[in-house]
């Protein structure tokens, strides 16, 4: 028997796009879920003060801090290094084995286990260079976690930069940094810019490679130097909703709330700086 | 030299050293988990280590067999793939063959807000809805299950899955359907017979990294499985994964230990699977 196609083509629309309902309608619900069990706990005294009775009074004051000063850490050193390494890509290598071998590290780093990275951040930055458990460590880690973000980003932007802008420069005496620095860069920035929004939001949102190299379970007060450690928003949400009984849900919830919130708005800012820089697009 | 040739010696160079520290990078993480890792097969062979079935890092004496943890990441896994891959494939064909140009935009912002829920909240909600429901609809003894840690990473492994999926639909040159649709073929036909085959490559780089993401999840499936170290006989026992192993004992354990050089050859275990999934991710898609 020959089924007629216009029909298979109906039915097979309609399970396409339930799957992507599938897909999509968990994030409403969870997004949804959050805001109205963690609005209520949401006040300034939540924001600006710290846990108190074993986290379970008080606020949230300290993890925020905390993941605002790794997220700066994370910044530091892994935009330079990042931005640099994709300039390399798209400027400067040769199609030969070592670019291979460099693409191949990216792509490997990439699809590292997040709790693989707090192994290697405890091994080398806690242990061997001896900075213990500390922002600077923690930073370090989730800056090489975001890298390979970074890197694709900004070589995606560099390469969208026309092959042309580079050879008027050229042809007008430029040398290549001076080509790169006033005719490729300058464009390329919102792409940059996109990829470094996002790997905030990722640096934000981790938990397992800060278990092990800066997040504390509770301090009394605020870090005071690169070297001490420090509480962190996801690591608080972990030890509020397994570590410690009998936290009130509305302080869980409007905790997830938090975090929810700084890491989304990043994305969103992310969204938004893309599609100006479409629109803005004149090549 | 001049003072500004100087200067733009010295930048090239710096970008030199940038460009292939990525290489250093993944030759670093390699030398320190095997650095630590190492140290256990001097008390520990490695035929033990990866066969053992039993998992009793402070009993006394104490017993190093990954293959329960294997098995729990294995179901875990299985069970994500099963659920993700159609339904990922499925709107990802969606997004990018059938969605008018407006949707195409909403639905794909969707999937990077999906994306960038951090692990730790997608496992608190699994903990506090999927958990108690899961309990509920299947009379269970517990909702942390691998069934559970299953439903939660099929739907974290969706975004990889989808937009990689979906950028390899899109690169599919738009001749191909054009051909097949003025032979008189329907859309659906067009899409299933070429569309789809020539965009296979791309379609299994998606899987390969999306069962990537799904193995190295932590937080959230620590969360929602019941960390249970013992051989698993169904999806619906609780099951301990490699990574929550590695998050759960790493506090506890006294540094220099046969404890902590077992969690760093898991590391070294996770590591290599990782990179043997990259890999085959990667020569798929350069095939051509």
């Amino acid at each position: 028997m020959k089924r007629n196609p216009y029909i298979t083509e109906k039915i097979a629309f309609a399970l396409l796009f339930l799957a992507t309902i599938l897909v999509l309608l968990p994030v409403i619900f969870i997004v949804f879920i959050i805001i109205q069990k963690g609005i209520s706990a949401i006040s300034w005294e939540f924001l600006t003060t710290s846990p108190r009775m074993g986290m379970r009074e008080g606020g949230i004051f300290p993890a925020i801090i905390g993941t605002v000063y790794l997220v700066a850490g994370t910044l530091v050193f892994a935009l330079p290094l990042g931005v640099l390494a994709a300039i390399y890509l798209t400027e400067y290598a040769k199609d030969n084995l070592l670019t291979r071998l460099v693409k191949l590290a990216i792509i490997n780093l990439a699809g590292v286990p997040s709790v693989v990275y707090g192994l290697f951040g405890l091994g080398i930055f806690v242990i061997f260079l001896q900075f213990g458990a500390s922002i600077l460590a923690g930073s370090l880690t989730l800056a090489i976690m975001v890298l390979p973000i970074i890197i694709t980003t900004s070589k995606e932007a560099l390469e969208s930069v026309p092959r042309s802008f580079r050879e008027v420069s050229l042809s007008l005496g430029a040398s290549k940094w001076q080509t790169i620095r006033h005719s490729v860069l300058p464009h390329a920035l919102p792409g940059i810019l996109t990829g470094i929004i996002l790997a905030v939001s990722r640096a934000a949102g981790e938990t397992a490679p800060i278990l092990f190299t800066v997040a504390a379970f509770f301090l009394p007060k605020l870090p005071q130097s690169v070297f001490d450690q420090a509480m962190a928003l996801p690591y608080h949400l972990y030890v509020i909703s397994t570590q410690v009984p009998n936290v009130a849900e509305h302080t869980r919830y409007g905790t997830a709330l938090v975090l929810l919130l700084m890491v989304l708005s990043m994305n969103f800012l992310a969204i938004v700086v893309r599609s100006r820089f479409r629109k803005l697009k004149k090549w | 030299m001049t003072l500004k040739s100087v200067k733009e010696f010295v930048i090239e160079k710096l970008i030199y050293l940038c460009g292939i520290i990525s290489i250093l990078i993944v030759v670093l993480i390699f030398v320190f988990l095997a650095k630590e890792g190492f140290s256990l097969f001097k008390t520990v062979s490695l035929k033990a280590f990866l066969s053992g079935e039993k998992w009793y890092p402070i009993s006394d004496p104490p017993s190093f067999g990954i293959l329960p943890l294997i098995l729990g990441s294995l179901f875990v896994t299985l069970g994500a793939t099963i659920i993700s891959v159609p339904i990922g494939v499925a709107s990802a064909v969606y997004i990018a063959e059938i969605a008018p140009p407006r949707a195409k935009e909403i639905l794909k912002s969707g999937i990077e807000i999906l994306a960038a829920i951090p692990s730790v909240v997608i496992g608190f909600i699994g903990m506090t809805t999927l958990v108690p429901f899961t309990k509920q609809i299947l009379h269970l003894p517990t909702g942390l299950t691998a069934f559970s840690g299953s439903l939660m990473l099929a739907f974290m492994a969706m975004p990889t899955i989808v937009s990689i999926a979906e950028d390899a639909l899109t690169a599919v040159p738009r001749k191909y359907k054009e051909a097949a649709l003025a032979l008189g073929a329907t859309r659906w036909q067009a899409i299933h017979r070429v569309i789809l085959k020539a965009a296979s490559s791309g379609i299994v780089a998606a899987v390969m990294l999306g069962i990537g993401r799904v193995i190295g999840e932590t937080m959230a499936v620590m969360m929602v499985t019941g960390n249970a170290a013992r051989i698993p006989h169904s999806l619906f026992e609780p099951v301990r994964t490699l990574t929550a192993t590695v998050a759960a004992e790493m506090g506890e354990t006294v540094q220099g230990s046969d404890h902590y050089f077992a969690l760093f050859a898991i590391g070294i275990v996770l590591f290599i699977i990782t990179f043997i999934i990259n890999l085959i991710a990667d020569l798929s898609v350069n095939k051509k």
